[in-house]
């Protein structure tokens, strides 16, 4: 009973919110040419599944983040614990990395533009490196926020400098990884949408600005839902792995 | 006649001449000098001092986390060049994995050593089981209380075998009740096991009643003052109680007077 009461107050505010986009624009509290009523936006999307399209620009969408992702991972973790692990290199180059990763991806883009063209390329790259900075920084400072006292202790018991990254450091970063890799993929989806929106012929942010462009307006709705739910999902995997990796921990 | 004496007292850690100083901002700073202490074969050990005195430095470099700046320290003869599994070391904070169970903190040394997979859980248990701790093996340290974290990390020492074990403070950081009945399980342990143990304490009273004899060191620089020999008719019974418990304490007491005033002394005009 209590479970179901606490699912009920957890979801009390999104369902106000559909209940309100169903209601005011049919109410004429807002003009429903420009807000269409939910189901409307909704019949929309299934239209567009149904067609075809929509699949079709998640699939695009999905594999060039998922592909800037990914390399991030395969990139910066290694890149960071590297970084961290060796305290004269990080002393000096922290600062800037700093420096990239306050310099936002978006005012980069016609930089990639410019230089890989427009194609796929330039948007996986675009992603990879909005996802690398989160990842490496996070890495970074997870290595060096070690407890120095582990460190000692595994020491004590004649662990060699190999071990004791593999055995100490390695374990003890894990979460300041995922808070990086959590991150990151947030700025996966983020940062494609733009780059779709700027240039391309398919893909979630695509579809948006082209429904917009053509006052295709359900149309547009139906792809913000999707990326909204697309995020969702994303976030909640990557909470999950996270779980599994560091059960250990109090929180 | 030498032989005799040889055989009864084997030195496990001789410390000879040992002096360590560091450079701190920029100035020499000596923590040790001229340390001279034999440690005896199974031999339990307590070394008291005033704060700042450098007996977590001493113990460290009976670990060989650090190298003396003069002198050596040797064991069974031959001098240390870093750490090793003849040696276990127990910190005051625990230290332990907090991503590996109680079983897996206590395999730590076990996989350093080189232990087979399947033997390192058997001897886990063991050692768990031998600090009360049995039926805990799978919890992670933060599902611990402080005394069963130590707890924990004595097993871990124990387990890899070492023949000393290295204490700092280990029971400082817990309360009274705990304190005293891991005092009572280390005595124990330490009797089945016939380990060597150099226990550093602040508390008088610890020991005296944990140590066969008590060293006792100056304020910085630290240097042995005095070694107390302490040895009661019979260990059975309430020990504290025993009026050659309160003779030993006062004497210990005494001795570390005068120094923990110029403890508080160098730490004013610093």
């Amino acid at each position: 009973m209590s479970a179901v009461r606490r699912a009920a107050a957890r979801s009390a505010a999104v369902l106000l919110l559909l209940a309100a986009w169903e209601g005011l624009p049919r109410l004429g509290v807002v003009d429903p040419v420009f807000v269409p009523p939910l189901s409307v936006n909704l019949q929309a999307g299934y239209d567009l599944l149904l067609g075809g399209q929509l699949p079709e620009h998640v699939r695009a969408s999905l594999v060039r983040s998922l592909s800037g992702f990914g390399l991030a991972i395969l990139l910066a973790i290694p890149l960071g614990l590297l970084i961290g692990w060796y305290r004269p290199v990080a002393d000096t180059l922290v600062p800037l990395l700093e420096v990239f990763r306050n310099t936002s991806a978006v005012a980069l883009l016609p930089v990639f533009t410019l230089i890989l063209g427009i194609g796929e390329t330039t948007k996986i790259t675009f992603v990879l490196y909005a996802c690398s900075w989160p990842i490496l920084l996070n890495t970074i400072s997870g290595v060096r926020a070690v407890e120095p006292l582990l460190v000692k202790s595994a020491r004590s018991m004649g662990v060699g400098p190999v071990r004791l990254f593999q055995k100490v450091i390695l374990p003890a970063a894990v979460p300041a990884v995922f808070t990086g890799i959590r991150l990151a993929g947030a700025y996966a989806i983020l940062v494609l949408l733009f780059a779709e929106m700027v240039g391309a012929k398919a893909g979630l942010g695509y579809l948006i600005q082209d429904a917009q462009f053509s006052f295709r307006i359900p149309d547009m709705y139906a792809g913000i839902i999707t990326i909204s739910l697309l995020g969702l999902l994303f976030n909640l995997l990557l909470v999950s792995v996270e779980r599994r990796f560091s059960t250990w921990r109090t929180t | 006649m030498t032989t005799l004496s040889e055989t009864a007292v084997r030195t496990k850690i001789g410390i000879r001449g040992v002096g360590r100083t560091f450079t701190v901002r920029g100035e020499p700073f000596t923590a040790l000098a001229d340390i001279d202490l034999d440690v005896r074969e199974g031999e339990f050990l307590t070394l008291v001092g005033p704060s700042g005195c450098g007996k977590s430095t001493l113990l460290d470099l009976i670990a060989g986390l650090a190298a003396p700046s003069s002198g050596e320290i040797l064991i069974d003869g031959a001098p240390v060049t870093g750490p090793g599994l003849d040696r276990g070391v127990v910190f005051q904070q625990y230290a332990l994995f907090p991503w590996r169970s109680a079983r897996a903190n206590v395999e730590f040394g076990l996989e350093a050593k080189g232990v087979p997979r399947r033997e390192r859980a058997g001897r886990a248990r063991h050692y768990l089981d031998l600090v009360g701790l049995a039926g805990f093996e799978d919890r992670y340290p933060h599902e611990l209380s402080g005394g069963m974290r130590q707890r924990v990390a004595i097993a871990r020492s124990l387990a890899f075998d070492p023949d000393v074990l290295l204490m700092d403070e280990p029971f400082a950081a817990l309360d009274a009740q705990t304190r005293e009945s891991l005092q009572g399980e280390l005595l124990d342990v330490w009797r089945k096991t016939g380990k060597t143990i150099v226990f550093i304490t602040h508390s008088i009273d610890e020991a005296v009643y944990l140590g066969q004899r008590v060293a006792v060191m100056t304020s910085r620089p630290g240097r042995i003052k005095e070694v107390v020999e302490v040895s009661f008719d019979s260990r059975e019974g309430d020990l504290r109680a025993d009026p050659a418990f309160g003779a030993y304490r006062h004497h210990v007491w005494s001795l570390l007077r005068a120094e923990v005033a110029a403890a508080q002394e160098q730490e004013r005009a610093s």
